[in-house]
């Protein structure tokens, strides 16, 4: 353990190297730059708004935070994962090269990512205080849904690299879920349509509305967390990180032999 | 082994290799239900055991195919060996394709930072450096330009300059070091040089004897995955033309 320990600490600066080139190159050629990451999500929720609220007939007056809270934590997850699922393959002139332990890869990959998420939260903040959502006592508590995204993303993004250093096509199918879980975690339609219909049991199988569930009730609504949606989110990431983990550790030298 | 910079023991490398390349799933599993997924067993490299000690200067000999290019993979710790344990003592560089892990997208002088953090320097010391490798890679204003509009040899120069910023202590050098011009080229064989004088352990992989010999005083000839000679150059150096004809 102590000696995996002293191993990271000798390759941080490569880790921070890393997310640092993963961010700046994203908005290189652009000349908003990282404006990007607050008007892009800005810009989905008025229109995800325009069509599921006012075309679809939803009155609620903070549908707009509701679109975008989910919106946010779901585009984190897609981006984080299929970066990860890329990082071997892209990193490939370098891993046949100089020895750097592999993790570091699909890791930087998702610190990009959550870096960018966490800059993104900023409109959710702005928007928040034009629709006068209210902060509680609950609201310090949405710390606990985004580390458990981070953690799932990162356990998920793991196992995907594994795989699909042998098997592209990996690829491809992920993008498939990926559209399957936006569908079923309530991005843009109150969970009670599902529930009413007598699907609820949708959404208690994807772990990712779990964690959309419980990041809502601290930053909308002011409630405290869902045990039951906690319980869930909790046991789907230490489940998923601790498979995920031992899957690339197990086949992680088999992958120079198929990049 | 106070004196050992590469120690190698028994090290042995089995590669599978599929008739065919299947790499999706579903020929994959086409080919698992139909029980055809066959391996011919291959052994790059055979209990092979050798040290090298610091300061020697090692040249690895053998016709194409021998697994010479494996066992440098083997103790860069690239590749993990089936069998058999690799220790190197100290920071081991490896010279081969300069500049292939280059970030294309990303400008020369960002580029020092991430491959310079990559062979495992720290940024304070690129940082001091960095002065130093630019005026060695002779980049001049072109360190702001991506590394993508570069051409082969500016960008093995860069690559070559970050590499040897500091004295290694185990460096490996893989068949003749082609970096741009002759002037450039010049500068690149003294610095190697230079290396060379300070005590650098090298292990050098070569077709061409006239160049091992002048470069390297140990040696070993691999044949088929076995090391078949081993000790001075000159000795091994006769074998290997013994076998050549």
């Amino acid at each position: 353990m102590k000696q995996y320990i002293n191993n990271f600490l000798k390759y941080r600066f490569l880790l921070w190297e890393l997310v640092k080139k993963d961010i700046k190159l994203k908005y290189r050629k652009s000349y908003l730059g990282i404006l990007w990451t607050l008007i892009e999500p800005l810009m989905t929720m008025v229109v995800l708004t325009i069509v599921f609220g006012t075309l679809f007939g939803n009155q609620d007056k903070q549908f707009p935070v509701y679109v975008l809270t989910g919106r946010l934590m779901y585009s984190f997850f897609s981006t984080s994962t299929k970066a990860s699922m890329k990082s071997i393959r892209s990193n490939s002139a370098m891993i046949k090269k100089v020895y750097v332990p592999k993790y570091i890869y699909p890791l930087s990959s998702t610190l990009s990512s959550y870096l960018t998420f966490l800059i993104s939260l900023i409109v959710l903040v702005g928007v928040s205080v034009v629709l006068k959502v209210e902060v509680t006592k609950y609201t310090v508590l949405a710390i606990i849904p985004l580390f458990l995204l981070l953690v799932m993303s990162y356990g998920v993004g793991m196992l995907l690299a594994t795989i699909s250093v042998f098997f592209r096509d990996l690829e491809y199918l992920w993008n498939v879920v990926l559209m399957l879980i936006m569908y079923t975690c309530a991005i843009f339609y109150p969970t009670e349509r599902l529930v009413h219909t007598g699907f609820g049991w949708i959404l208690d199988i994807n772990p990712l509305y779990s964690i959309i569930v419980n990041f809502r009730n601290c930053v909308i609504y002011g409630r405290p967390l869902d045990e039951k949606a906690l319980g869930l989110s909790v046991g789907f990431s230490i489940v998923i990180v601790v498979i995920g983990v031992l899957a690339f550790y197990k086949k992680q030298d088999k992958f120079i032999l198929s990049i | 082994m106070g004196n050992v910079a590469v120690d190698v023991q028994n090290v042995s490398m089995k590669f599978n290799m599929s008739a065919q390349k299947v790499d999706n799933l579903k020929e994959y599993f086409i080919k698992f239900v139909k029980k055809e997924i066959m391996y011919n067993e291959f052994h790059a490299l055979n209990h092979v055991t050798f040290q090298v000690n610091k300061g020697d200067r090692l040249g690895i000999l053998g016709f194409n195919g021998a697994g010479k290019s494996t066992l440098l993979k083997v103790i860069a710790g690239v590749l993990k060996p089936t069998e058999g344990s690799v220790q190197v003592k100290g920071r081991i560089v490896p010279l081969l394709e300069l500049g292939a892990g280059f970030a294309r997208e990303y400008t020369g002088a960002e580029n020092i930072f991430l491959y310079g953090t990559v062979l495992g320097y720290s940024k304070e010391f690129l940082r001091e450096k960095y002065d130093e490798i630019v005026e060695f890679s002779e980049l001049g204003k072109f360190i702001d330009v991506p590394v993508k509009n570069y051409s082969s040899g500016m960008r093995s120069r860069l690559g070559f300059a970050i590499a040897t910023v500091v004295e290694p202590d185990v460096l490996i050098l893989d068949e003749v070091l082609a970096v741009g011009d002759a002037k450039f080229k010049k500068k690149c064989e003294q610095r190697i040089q230079s290396l060379f004088d300070k005590g650098v352990t090298v292990l050098f992989v070569s077709h061409s004897l006239p160049q091992v010999k002048r470069i390297c005083n140990k040696a070993i000839l691999l044949d088929h995955g076995k090391i078949i000679a081993q000790g001075d150059i000159d000795k091994v150096a006769a074998v290997y033309e013994e076998k050549m004809k």
